[in-house]
């Protein structure tokens, strides 16, 4: 009895914070007409936005996923000065608030800021700065997914590939690699949403120029801003259907996480 | 292949695993580490293998100075106590890891893992997964992953450590037979007295990073150093300044110019023989081992007043 009304009232708390608000998209864009949301997707703009959050998402996933492995094996396995600091930093980008995070960028990279005036090529409101940015906020999701997996299985079997004549590069890519792959996949969709749906930093770097420097997600805003809001429904419901794939492929890892 | 391990230290943080360590063990033996926990047994074989860099002293490898040379270049196998399976790969791929590592051709690698998989009496077994086979079975794996390039040096950490007790039995008798055939260079660590007496030609015994005593397991028990091998190698009783064997007490019923007198606490009858609990006069505690037929002969019950005297005394 009492394990039921738990569970209710779990349910209950996710479907009046989250289910009610997306839920009400799709009933403004019924409202507001499927044919302006969907002329709004398909819009040169629209596609260039989407294009540029592919964009930004296709280096930042990648880099991140090494830079992830690497710290993780790092903090995991071995000893060295500044590591609990290494630790604490990896999750800054969670601390701090992702404007904050453009707003140290435009300062670093602007006119009067410590590199703006040594870089020739332009960084702020290009994709430089974006990808900065993306790169910056999405840093913590493959290491901490892989930290508490490689503390799983220990280290004796990196042992045992050493004396059997493995190299270091052929352990990682025989033994410790395959061992971690599901927190590794875990981590790359986490990032890659995070990635997708970042908008407060890049929102500052970037200036916001349809066509050349939007987002999808500050897409979603410009249209807000100018009164088609059938547009921004519309954007807003295909990042909607990118977060529900992201969703099933985490649900589908899950198991297999727990099992491995 | 010999090995030659001369004034090994190690420190861990503020624990002395190793202390000036020097041990010697000859081609084609059998040898044990034995010791309790803590007493550097272990650190020992991994320093062996190249696992552990000892912080002062070095390791010889068939004559040859190995102190700088990786695990990966030692051509030693090794066996973990938790059998440190590869679990993402079958049985198969487990023990062809080091074949495939120096890229021997497909055939020889099917027919040197079939050999194995026969070796360890895992045939049929290939294609499972380390989940699926026992403790045993993962560890009769482990050993023919850590045979298949054949190493000239095997070493075991507790490698019997983790399975229960009937499986152990059974894999130490198959482990000395599988040195008879092959002549490998072995060592192998155990806390386990018993185990180190019955399979090694050599044993050596630490205690808190030290080695106290190097020999046959015969000698050992016969001719031990100090009291800490007196007592950690056999059960051994004090008996006023010196050590008695439980089975070198004499019980009479009658006292004599050297017997002590002592109280019979308690009689434990296994089997062909009999072991008593005896409180001597000034306190201190005695066990003594004697046929069932001396037992019966003397009438031995607990409560009743006997007379001891050692046949056969160590004194350090």
């Amino acid at each position: 009895m009492r394990r039921l009304a738990v569970r209710y009232a779990a349910l209950g708390y996710l479907a009046v914070v989250l289910l009610a608000p997306i839920s009400m998209i799709f009933w403004r864009i019924e409202a507001e007409g499927v044919g302006k949301a969907w002329s709004a997707l398909t819009e040169a703009d629209t596609v260039h936005a989407f294009k540029v959050t592919l964009i930004l998402a296709a280096i930042a996933v990648p880099l991140n996923t090494i830079f992830g492995v690497t710290c993780a094996l790092a903090i995991v396995r071995r000893r060295f000065p500044g590591k609990g600091l290494l630790n604490a930093f990896v999750d800054l980008p969670l601390a701090l608030s992702p404007v904050v995070v453009g707003l140290s960028l435009f300062l670093l990279y602007g006119r009067t800021g410590w590199l703006g005036p040594s870089i020739n090529i332009q960084v702020l409101f290009a994709l430089p700065a974006m990808v900065l940015a993306t790169v910056f906020v999405s840093v913590p999701f493959v290491a901490r997914e892989v930290v508490p997996t490689l503390r799983e299985i220990g280290d004796e079997q990196e042992q045992a590939a050493h004396t059997l004549g493995a190299s270091g590069w052929q352990t990682f890519w025989r033994i410790t690699l395959p061992s971690i792959r599901w927190a590794v996949i875990y981590g790359v969709v986490l990032t890659t949403a995070r990635c997708l749906g970042e908008y407060g930093a890049v929102a500052i770097v970037s200036g916001g120029i349809s066509g050349r420097t939007e987002t999808a997600t500050l897409r979603v805003q410009d249209y807000y801003e100018n009164l088609n809001q059938a547009g921004a429904y519309g954007i807003s419901l295909a990042l909607c259907g990118v977060a529900l794939v992201v969703l099933a492929v985490m649900t589908l890892l899950k198991p297999k996480e727990g099992a491995a | 292949m010999s090995i030659r391990v001369r004034n090994v230290s190690k420190r861990f943080l503020n624990f002395t695993a190793l202390a000036d360590v020097s041990i010697d063990v000859a081609s084609g033996s059998l040898t044990a580490l034995l010791g309790p926990s803590g007493s550097g047994k272990s650190t020992l074989l991994r320093v062996i293998a190249g696992l552990e860099r000892p912080d002062a002293g070095t390791v010889e490898l068939d004559g040859e100075d190995a102190t700088p040379l990786s695990p990966q270049n030692r051509g030693v196998g090794f066996v973990f106590q938790h059998y440190a399976a590869f679990k993402h790969m079958t049985v198969r791929d487990n023990v062809a890891f080091a074949l495939k590592i120096r890229k021997q051709p497909r055939d020889e690698i099917r027919e040197r893992v079939d050999e194995l998989l026969e070796l360890v009496q895992l045939q049929g077994f290939g294609h499972r997964y380390p989940a699926q086979l026992s403790g045993g079975q993962r560890q009769r794996m482990a050993l023919a992953r850590a045979l298949a390039a054949k190493p000239k040096v095997l070493l075991l950490d507790e490698p019997f450590g983790a399975l229960d007790a009937r499986v152990r039995l059974e894999l130490r008798a198959w482990l000395r037979q599988l040195h008879e055939e092959t002549h490998t260079t072995t060592v192998f660590v155990t806390h386990d007295q018993e185990e180190a007496m019955e399979i090694s030609d050599s044993v050596v015994v630490m205690n808190a990073g030290r080695v106290e005593q190097v020999a046959p397991p015969q000698v050992l028990y016969d001719e031990p150093v100090n009291e800490f091998v007196m007592s950690f190698v056999g059960q051994a009783n004090r008996f006023g300044d010196g050590w008695v064997r439980p089975h070198d007490l004499q019980i009479t019923l009658d006292p004599n110019g050297s017997t002590r007198e002592a109280l019979v606490e308690r009689l434990a009858h296994l089997g062909h023989e009999v072991r008593a609990e005896l409180v001597r006069d000034d306190g201190e505690r005695l066990t003594i081992q004697l046929t069932r037929e001396r037992a019966d002969q003397l009438e031995l019950a607990s409560g009743q007043i006997v007379y001891v005297r050692p046949t056969r005394e160590t004194i350090f």
